[in-house]
C-alpha cells in the first residue's frame, strides 16, 4: 500500500498545509532572529521591520485555519490525516504567539531607544538565551518538515537550558537595577524580553509535542519525560 | 495475524467466533477468524470487497446452509447457552428465530405488512390473533415505522418507499425478538435522510439486542458502531474500539484503508 491517497487532490491539500505552516514558521523564526538584533544593536529599522511583518502571520494563522477546516469538513480525515490537522491548528496558534514575542521585543526596543538608553545596559546577554530559544524552534520546524520524532523529543529534553539561561539573566538584571537605581526602567523592560525570548522556547516545545502527536498518536502534553520518551520508542 | 484490542473493562459477551474458516468449495473464503461480539454494542465490519466480511456475517444466521458445497470449520457460540451456532445437529431456523438479518436491498415479503412481520411467528405455530398483533405493534414500533403504517397493515409491503420497506425489514427481523440483527449494508440503496433515520434506529435497537453490521461506508461504521474489525483477502486484520481505530489504528494496513490510501 502506497504512503499517497487514492485522491491526488487530497494530498495535494494536505502537503500545501503543511508547506504553509513551515512558510509561517520561517517567518516568525525571522522575527525573533531581527526582535534580537533590533535590541543588540538599538535599531529602529529592524524593530519597525518586525512590527510589518506581523500582519502577514496573523493573516496565514487565519487562511491555514480556514483551509484545515474545509478539509475536514469535505474529505472525514482519519487517523494519522486527522492527527495532522489536529496538530497544524495548535501549531500555527503556537507560531502566531511567537509572532507577538517578536513583535512585543520590537515594540520593547522602540521604548528604550525613543527614551535614549545607556549603551551598558546588558542587552547582549539577552543573546545567548535568544540563539538557544531561535535554534529550538528551527530544530521544532525542521521536526515538523520531517515528522522526525527523536528530534521533536531533543527539543523537548533542551527547554530546561533556556529557562536556566533566563533565570541568570534574571539575576543579573537584579544586581544591575541594585547597582544603579536609574537603570530600574530599562531593565525592567528587559526582563520583559527575556520573558518573551523564554516563551519562545515554550512554543517550540509545544510544537514539539504536536509532532509526537501526529506520528505516534499519543498526547503527550503534561506528561512526564519518561512518558514522552515511552511514546517515542 | 491479526491485532485484537479488547477493552479494558469488557461488556457481557453475546457471541465469539472461534478460529471461522469458512470454504466456498475449495476456496478459503475465511482464515481463522475469531472476534466477540458484545452484548448491547454495535459491532461493525469493514474492508474493501472480497475482503470476506459478508461471508463472516452469513455464517452467524446459517446463510451458507442455503447452497450445497459450503463448509464452516470452527465455532460460533452463542451466549448465554454457549451453544456453537455451526454444529450440525443444531436447528438452522431455531438459530434465524435468534439472530436475524437485514439484506442490502430492502426485501420485504409479496404480502400485507401485518403478514410480512407476522410471518416468523407464523413459523413457529403462533396462532392467537391478539398476540399476534401485539407483536407485529410492538415490531413496528422498535422499527420506528407504526404511526406511518398504523392504519393500513393490509397494504401491501411493496407499496411503502424505500426507507420505509427496510425499516418493515427491520420490523421482520425484530418480531421474534432476537438476541443479535445482523446488517448486511442496510442503508447502500437509500437516500441520506432514509440513511439517517436507520442509523438513528440501530442506535436505539442497541439497548435490546447486539448488533453485527457489514458497510461499505467507512464514515457509517465510525458514526455508528462502537468496534469496529477490518479485514482483508479472508483474515482479522485488526479489532478494536472504534474511536481507536479512527483515531489511532495500530496496523498500518488498516491506517492505509481508513485514511484512503489504496496504493
Amino acid at each position: 500500500m502506497s504512503d499517497k491517497h487514492l485522491s491526488t487532490q487530497f494530498d495535494a491539500e494536505l502537503s500545501g498545509i503543511s508547506n504553509r505552516v513551515l512558510e509561517m514558521g520561517g517567518l516568525v523564526e525571522s522575527q525573533v532572529a531581527q526582535g534580537i538584533y533590533a535590541l543588540t544593536h538599538f535599531s529602529l529599522e529592524t524593530a519597525e521591520q518586525v512590527l510589518k511583518t506581523e500582519d502577514r502571520v496573523n493573516q496565514m494563522e487565519v487562511e491555514i485555519d480556514r483551509d484545515l477546516t474545509a478539509i475536514i469538513a469535505r474529505r472525514q480525515p482519519t487517523a494519522r490525516d486527522l492527527r495532522l490537522l489536529i496538530a497544524v491548528h495548535k501549531t500555527i496558534a503556537n507560531l502566531e504567539r511567537v509572532g507577538d514575542e517578536a513583535a512585543r521585543i520590537a515594540r520593547i526596543v522602540q521604548r528604550l531607544v525613543n527614551n535614549g538608553v545607556s549603551s551598558r545596559l546588558p542587552t547582549f546577554d539577552l543573546g545567548v538565551e535568544a540563539d538557544l530559544a531561535i535554534a529550538q524552534l528551527r530544530k521544532a520546524l525542521d521536526a515538523f518538515a520531517r515528522l522526525d520524532t527523536a528530534k521533536a523529543l531533543e527539543v523537548l529534553k533542551q527547554d530546561d537550558q533556556i529557562d536556566r539561561e533566563f533565570e541568570g539573566l534574571l539575576r543579573k538584571l537584579i544586581t544591575y537595577m541594585m547597582e544603579d537605581p536609574r537603570t530600574i526602567s530599562a531593565s525592567i523592560d528587559l526582563v520583559f524580553v527575556a520573558k518573551a525570548i523564554e516563551r519562545v522556547g515554550d512554543h517550540a516545545k509545544n510544537l514539539s509535542e504536536a509532532i509526537i502527536y501526529i506520528v505516534k498518536g499519543t498526547d503527550v502534553r503534561h506528561a512526564s519525560m519518561e512518558a514522552v520518551e515511552d511514546a517515542v520508542r | 495475524m491479526s491485532t485484537i484490542t479488547l477493552p479494558e473493562n469488557p461488556p457481557p459477551l453475546k457471541a465469539q467466533s472461534k478460529n471461522l474458516d469458512f470454504y466456498y468449495g475449495d476456496f478459503k473464503a475465511l482464515k481463522s477468524v475469531s472476534m466477540p461480539v458484545y452484548e448491547h454494542k454495535v459491532t461493525a465490519l469493514i474492508g474493501p470487497s472480497g475482503c470476506g466480511k459478508s461471508t463472516y456475517l452469513r455464517c452467524y444466521n446459517r446463510m451458507h446452509d442455503l447452497y450445497p458445497g459450503n463448509r464452516y470449520v470452527g465455532e460460533i457460540s452463542l451466549m448465554p447457552d454457549g451453544v456453537n451456532v455451526l454444529a450440525p445437529q443444531v436447528d438452522a431456523i431455531e438459530v434465524r428465530m435468534r439472530i436475524s438479518m437485514v439484506f442490502q436491498k430492502p426485501n420485504p415479503f409479496p404480502k400485507s405488512i401485518f403478514e410480512n412481520v407476522a410471518y416468523g411467528l407464523r413459523v413457529r405455530n403462533e396462532r392467537s390473533r391478539s398476540f399476534l398483533e401485539d407483536r407485529v405493534e410492538a415490531a413496528l414500533r422498535g422499527a420506528a415505522l407504526w404511526e406511518e403504517v398504523r392504519d393500513r397493515l393490509d397494504e401491501a409491503g411493496s407499496n411503502l418507499s424505500g426507507g420505509q420497506q427496510q425499516r418493515l425489514c427491520i420490523a421482520r427481523a425484530l418480531a421474534t425478538d432476537p438476541e443479535i440483527i445482523l446488517f448486511d449494508e442496510p442503508t447502500s440503496a437509500l437516500d441520506p435522510i432514509a440513511t439517517g433515520a436507520i442509523e438513528e434506529l440501530i442506535g436505539e435497537l442497541k439497548q435490546k439486542v447486539s448488533i453485527l453490521i457489514v458497510t461499505h461506508n467507512m464514515q457509517q461504521a465510525a458514526r455508528v458502531s462502537d468496534y469496529t474489525a477490518y479485514m482483508y483477502l479472508g483474515e482479522l486484520i485488526e479489532y478494536g474500539d472504534t474511536k481507536d481505530i479512527f483515531m489511532k489504528p495500530k496496523r498500518k494496513e488498516t491506517e492505509d484503508y481508513i485514511t484512503g490510501r489504496f496504493g
